[in-house]
């Protein structure tokens, strides 16, 4: 869907990013991982224009963006940054309308899209249409950007840091339910944060960046158990084992797994991370869950210690 | 002016005069402002995104603003001529940096996150200034245009020393009679505009950024409005005259000129300053001037005979204490040498080497003593002091000189001089509390300005010399002991003036001339 070649973008002879490459799937998360000035977000402007690209091409949906006019290629990709970027002088109705209105869409498409859209965000038009952004708060603010970006159902979505400015609590709340958002789940996105376990989260791929350089790219599991070299392990020694049992799910240490038992009602899918599971069994020492294996039915039951005797299994593995 | 009326009776009798000035001091303003946010509206949005512009371009409106702004009036006479154009221009300039800088920094002070948004979802760079950073710097650039009008309408005054109307004309009328109503009737107008387009700016600054788009849109349709009161006078082929505010409120100028001469001429208000130099570029055709000013010469400008003897004599004479006169008897024929001496074109044309051909004052009295004849080496004697006073221009110093050279070659007499005691007042006072023994003064000042006689007495003294120098010589004995010796010759006194070659070939002499002409013009009008 995305794709970037050898990219380049110089500021008066820095390079802010430096000649990387880069692909994105139809329906996939791109996250752009990494330090302040490392160049992620240099890289997501460059690829709705706010940057122009110094070297490299990028085209999306097999259409080089450069050919294409700024202004009319912007009206395709939805855009949510850091600061949420709000019109102060607009109501967060008026503020949402202002793609469909450069696009020429009519008044009661606008409305009706706009119900829809604040509805799921759960900001209901009635009561939040007709307020300014500074009558919202932080997190109100950034559903209504979200909005702003998903009204004219654009099938990329470029996010800037899209929770950095709101409160950690706030922050993790907002970022669970975007990720259960019917409107999102089909985009194409490319993330930019500076945040592991949000990139872990929200990321299919992760481009983890360092002066202008992709580090490595790959899914969570590859960065932290294949890490490329000494700075991408060092990245996430930070919280590194909340990160591993986070990123690695049952179906990967299936085979560690011991044989099912009938234990207890509660079933989990195979998808469901290591963490989650000691989440649900944390304080019972001798309870146990089972385990499904929705493609093939399989079934195990495991404890506390079954997960943990599971991820010594496959770190010594790896 | 009796003092019994009050300001309201001034303002009612004058309404006329006084609706129009203000008319045209709001027009004026409205105006040169309106310009001013045409061009520097657009000229601070563009330099918002060129900061190496817009350091030059702040720069130059900043120094514009630093000249003075009856100098920059000054500038303006020579490249626009007298009247609207001109004044707007200056006004206009001085209207520009508080806008072109408040558009500056509101347009730099929007949120950079806001305009990148806007710009990542897709408006066009005229969409972004249009709907997005004017409105949110809207505040700001009105504040800026706030401070603009408020500068605009206290410069408009200063309008009316160049022929544009406004109320300065009653301002600077009534500074020069000392008539208190006249300055109240011009300032407290002035100062209630100034309020009133302050709190309007306030409000409009006040409303919400919601309501902000339809301000831009309503704020020029205002403006504009507010213009089309003043009615940029039509060019004329008529012959125009441009009189001092002071003049203008006087009996013994166009006050008399109407009702003496019957004299209905169309008619600007101008400040000394610039008028002879306006009469001499023909954007005026008669001025009111002094009759040996030594512009007269510099601009080839001509007198007219006031041949039904409005303008009251002004002849210059020694004015001596009477003491002194007894004690040293010798002083007073001396003193006396230059009588009948020196006439109007020789005064002028001492002033004019003073004023315009910066020659000293003691040279040029020292010459005429010489070329007349007059001058005597000093005597160096020891019999006693002489201590001579001056106002504070050229002709007096000129007059003092002479009268040290006489004293000093003719008598046995010292002399000190204390130049440039100011005004009239100053010169007086120093004489009668015995700090000078003379100084030269003019028949008609001491008969106004010091004496200042009843109505029916100044009607029976008309404008007749000898009477005037003899009423003003028997009371100044009576009330003061101090001594008017006879006049010098010359007679410094009001008088319309023409260009030379225009009086010439219309053969205008006399003010009656002038007044047949006129009328004859306007009826073929």
């Amino acid at each position: 869907m995305i794709v970037a070649e050898q990219i380049s973008k110089h500021f008066n002879g820095i390079r802010a990013v430096d000649d990387i490459s880069f692909e994105v799937k139809e329906g996939e998360t791109l996250v752009l991982l990494g330090t302040s000035g490392c160049g992620k977000t240099t890289t997501l402007k460059m690829v709705n224009r706010l940057i122009e690209a110094s070297a490299g091409s990028i085209s999306i949906n097999g259409q080089n963006i450069f050919e294409q006019q700024p202004e009319k290629l912007r009206r395709t990709i939805g855009y949510v940054s850091q600061n949420n970027g709000l019109f102060p002088h607009f109501t967060v109705a008026e503020n949402i309308a202002v793609v469909p209105k450069l696009l020429g869409w009519d008044k009661n498409k606008i409305l009706e899209r706009t119900k829809v859209l604040l509805q799921q965000l759960k900001l209901p038009v009635e009561t939040f249409g007709d307020k300014y952004p500074d009558e919202l708060s932080g997190g109100q603010k950034q559903r209504v950007t979200v909005a702003r970006a998903l009204i004219s159902d654009p099938p990329v979505l470029l996010m800037d840091e899209p929770f950095g400015a709101l409160d950690p609590v706030t922050r993790a709340g907002i970022r669970k339910e975007f990720a259960n958002l019917p409107e999102l789940q089909q985009k194409t996105i490319m993330l930019v944060t500076h945040d592991v376990q949000e990139a872990f989260e929200m990321g299919d791929q992760i481009c983890l960046m360092d002066k202008g350089k992709i580090v490595q790219s790959g899914s969570a599991k590859d960065l932290l158990f294949r890490p490329a070299n000494d700075f991408v392990s060092s990245f996430f020694e930070n919280q590194r084992l909340y990160l591993e049992l986070t990123a690695l799910k049952f179906s990967d240490v299936w085979q560690w797994l011991p044989q099912h038992q009938e234990v207890s009602d509660q079933k989990l899918d195979s998808k469901t991370s290591l963490w989650e599971g000691m989440e649900q069994l944390s304080g019972f020492a001798d309870k146990a869950l089972s385990i499904i294996d929705s493609p093939t039915g399989e079934r195990r039951s495991i404890s506390q210690q079954d997960i943990q005797n599971a991820f010594n299994q496959f770190k010594a593995n790896i | 002016m009796e003092p019994s009326q009050s300001l309201w009776d001034f303002m009612a009798q004058q309404s006329d005069k006084l609706w129009s000035q203000t008319v045209a001091h709001i027009g004026l303003t409205c105006i040169s402002l309106l310009i001013a946010v045409v061009i520097g509206l657009p000229l601070g949005i563009w330099i918002a995104q060129r900061k190496k512009a817009a350091w030059f371009v702040l720069g130059f409106a900043g120094i514009l603003q630093t000249i003075p702004s009856i100098a920059l009036l000054g500038f303006m006479i020579p490249l626009l001529g007298i009247g609207p154009l001109p004044a707007i221009t200056a006004l206009f300039m001085y209207a520009l940096l508080p806008i072109i800088r408040n558009t500056y920094t509101g347009i730099s002070g929007v949120d950079a996150a806001i305009t990148e948004s806007a710009r990542a979802m897709g408006m066009n760079p005229w969409q972004v200034l249009f709907r997005v950073e004017l409105p949110l710097a809207m505040p700001v650039i009105l504040a800026g245009i706030r401070t603009a009008t408020v500068i605009n309408v206290g410069v408009a005054t200063l309008a009316a020393y160049i022929a544009a109307g406004g109320l300065g004309e009653f301002i600077f009328g009534g500074i020069a009679l000392n008539n208190t109503n006249m300055i109240l009737a011009g300032a407290i107008p002035a100062a209630l505009l100034a309020i009133f387009f302050d709190f309007l700016l306030f409000r409009i600054q006040k409303i919400n950024l919601k309501r902000m788009r339809k301000v831009s849109i309503a704020l020029p349709v205002l403006l504009l409005l507010l213009s089309s009161f003043y009615i940029i006078p039509k060019t004329q082929n008529q012959m125009l005259a441009g009189f001092t505010p002071e003049f203008m409120g006087r009996e013994d100028g166009y006050l008399g000129l109407k009702s003496e001469y019957k004299l209905d001429m169309p008619t600007v208000v101008i400040s000394d300053a610039v008028m002879y130099k306006a009469a001499f570029e023909k954007k005026l055709d008669v001025i009111s001037g002094y009759s040996t000013d030594g512009r007269l010469k510099a601009f080839k400008l001509l007198t007219l005979e006031d041949d039904k003897h409005i303008f009251p004599p002004y002849y210059a004479s020694p004015l001596v204490r009477k003491d002194v006169l007894v004690k040293y008897p010798e002083l007073q024929p001396a003193l006396e040498l230059l009588t009948g001496k020196i006439n109007d074109s020789i005064m002028t044309d001492l002033n004019y080497r003073v004023d315009y051909l910066k020659q000293n004052p003691e040279k040029v009295a020292h010459d005429f003593l010489v070329s007349a004849g007059l001058y005597k080496k000093p005597s160096n004697g020891n019999k006693g002091t002489i201590r001579l006073g001056s106002k504070i221009f050229a002709e007096q110093y000129i007059l003092i000189q002479m009268y040290k050279e006489l004293i000093e070659g003719n008598t046995q007499l010292k002399t000190l001089s204390r130049t440039g005691l100011g005004g009239t007042k100053i010169c007086f006072d120093a004489l009668t509390n015995n700090e000078i023994d003379l100084y030269p003064e003019y028949t008609g000042t001491g008969l106004l300005v010091i004496l200042k006689p009843s109505k029916k007495d100044l009607k029976n003294l008309g404008g007749d010399r000898e009477k005037v120098f003899e009423f003003v010589k028997k009371e100044f004995l009576n009330q003061y002991q101090l001594q008017w010796l006879k006049p010098i010759g010359f007679n410094n006194a009001y008088a319309l003036m023409m260009r030379q070659e225009q009086a010439q070939s219309l053969n205008i002499k006399t003010i009656s001339d002038l007044k047949i002409h006129s009328s004859n013009e306007n009826h073929q009008h």
